[in-house]
């Protein structure tokens, strides 16, 4: 591929999505982008990038954003996060949130849903504990396509059998054919909707947890920051920041600051909120 | 080091699960039916059992359920490792006492995961 088309090609998908391509990942545009060649009638990506050079068609561009982001995921992803969320992040809710009885949680790269799925289940499997309270999770991405499937809620073996104790597929999957729909009573516990994290944030409401994980790897340092100084300011006071195993605040913002004890999670960088959840 | 009984009857499958598991640093000895399982539990308990279902003589199932009977039996960690994939199997295998099931066909991945997630790793 030429520099120009490089050029072009990283510079849409880096404004549209966050998404930093490197020059040594060039191979990856090829891999990823001849599919979306051929499902437009194109015949290699110089086709490609030519149509997009002369006509800025809205499908093709999001075509082309969406085929560069990767959605791996597992349900109960790294296991100690979700450890977490039971033992800590959840009682300390059910304290601090006794007056209205409402929990808001975001999911906020989900992908094919298996974090927010995850949630759900964590959440049926304490429902004793959640009597009268209104958990809300709001679960978001870039991609439409993805979304799709998250709504869904249909996995293959394969994807089933990664992170998900077996006895949590008895209870909440049923089998469809060769792959595995989760029950429609936790689908209802999740609300799907596409969010581009690059957008303002402040529509989106204010959360006591959010999720943000194996996003922000993709993006640039002032990306980075940009998202997490946003998420701060729609993040409770006393509330949680959950980033991914390769991801951390640390020179990045000062916003936030991880927990002690409690790696992955992060909080507000002040006093006050500290002592909030000193102890925890 | 943690001890792996692999059971199956197939050596192609043994190779395979003895490989992936050697990598993840643990010692194996293998059966190729139930009964050869059980009387190598008695002799030597080990920490996990990898376990097929469908073999000859014994199957994976009735030696679970003979196991759990056996003096020290109730402590490996079982996980089923089988093509039976339907609901029914799975809860059959959980009543008669399995930590985790893998259906068949695993890659590294998938026992990587289980084997976590049942804290062998
Ligand atoms: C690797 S997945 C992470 C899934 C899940 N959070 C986990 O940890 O398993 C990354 C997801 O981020 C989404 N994504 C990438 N850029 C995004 C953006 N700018 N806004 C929202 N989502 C984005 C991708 O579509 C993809 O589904």
């Amino acid at each position: 591929m030429n520099i120009d088309d490089f050029n072009l090609l990283s510079k849409l998908i880096k404004d549209r999505s966050g998404l930093t391509l490197t020059k040594d990942k060039a191979y990856l545009l090829e891999s990823r982008l001849l599919p979306v060649a051929r499902k437009w009638n194109l015949k290699s990506l110089d086709e490609l990038v030519m149509r997009l050079r002369t006509r800025s068609e809205a499908g093709l561009v999001r075509d082309v954003v969406e085929a560069m982001t990767t959605n791996e995921s597992f349900f109960f992803r790294d296991i100690k996060p979700f450890d977490q969320f039971k033992q800590v992040v959840l009682p300390f809710l059910l304290q601090a949130r006794g007056a209205n009885r409402t929990i808001k949680v975001w999911s906020a790269a989900c992908s094919s849903g298996q974090e927010p799925y995850t949630l759900g289940m964590m959440l049926k499997e304490e429902r004793q504990k959640l009597i009268g309270w209104n958990v809300d999770i709001l679960a978001t991405d870039l991609s439409t396509e993805i979304l799709a499937k998250a709504q869904a809620g249909l996995y293959s073996q394969f994807e089933v059998q990664r992170g998900l104790p077996i006895q949590l597929l008895v209870k909440y999957f049923k089998q469809a054919g060769d792959r595995w729909q989760i029950d429609s009573a936790i689908r209802e516990m999740v609300r799907y909707r596409p969010f581009n994290l690059l957008d303002e944030l402040s529509g989106l409401g204010q959360f006591d947890v959010i999720f943000c994980r194996n996003v922000l790897i993709y993006f640039d340092q002032p990306t980075k920051q940009m998202v997490l100084e946003r998420m701060a300011k729609q993040l409770a006071p006393d509330g949680f920041l959950y980033l991914g195993g390769a991801e951390t605040v640390v020179g990045i913002t000062d916003k936030f600051q991880p927990m002690a004890n409690h790696r992955g999670i992060y909080h507000h960088a002040n006093p006050a909120a500290a002592a909030r959840v000193a102890g925890l | 080091m943690k001890f792996c009984l692999i059971v199956d009857d197939s050596r192609v499958v043994r190779k395979v699960a003895r490989r992936i598991l050697e990598d993840l640093n643990f010692e194996i000895a293998e059966a190729a039916d139930g009964k050869l399982a059980l009387e190598a539990c008695l002799v030597r308990m080990p920490d996990v059992v990898l376990l097929d279902w469908n073999m000859p003589v014994m199957n994976g199932l009735e030696f679970l359920i003979e196991l759990r009977q056996a003096p020290g039996g109730e402590v490996p960690i079982v996980v089923f490792c089988t093509t039976e994939n339907d609901i029914a199997h799975i809860q059959a295998a959980i009543g008669a006492g399995a930590n985790e099931y893998i259906m068949k066909p695993f890659d590294s991945d998938i026992i990587h995961a289980k084997f976590a997630q049942v804290g062998l790793l």
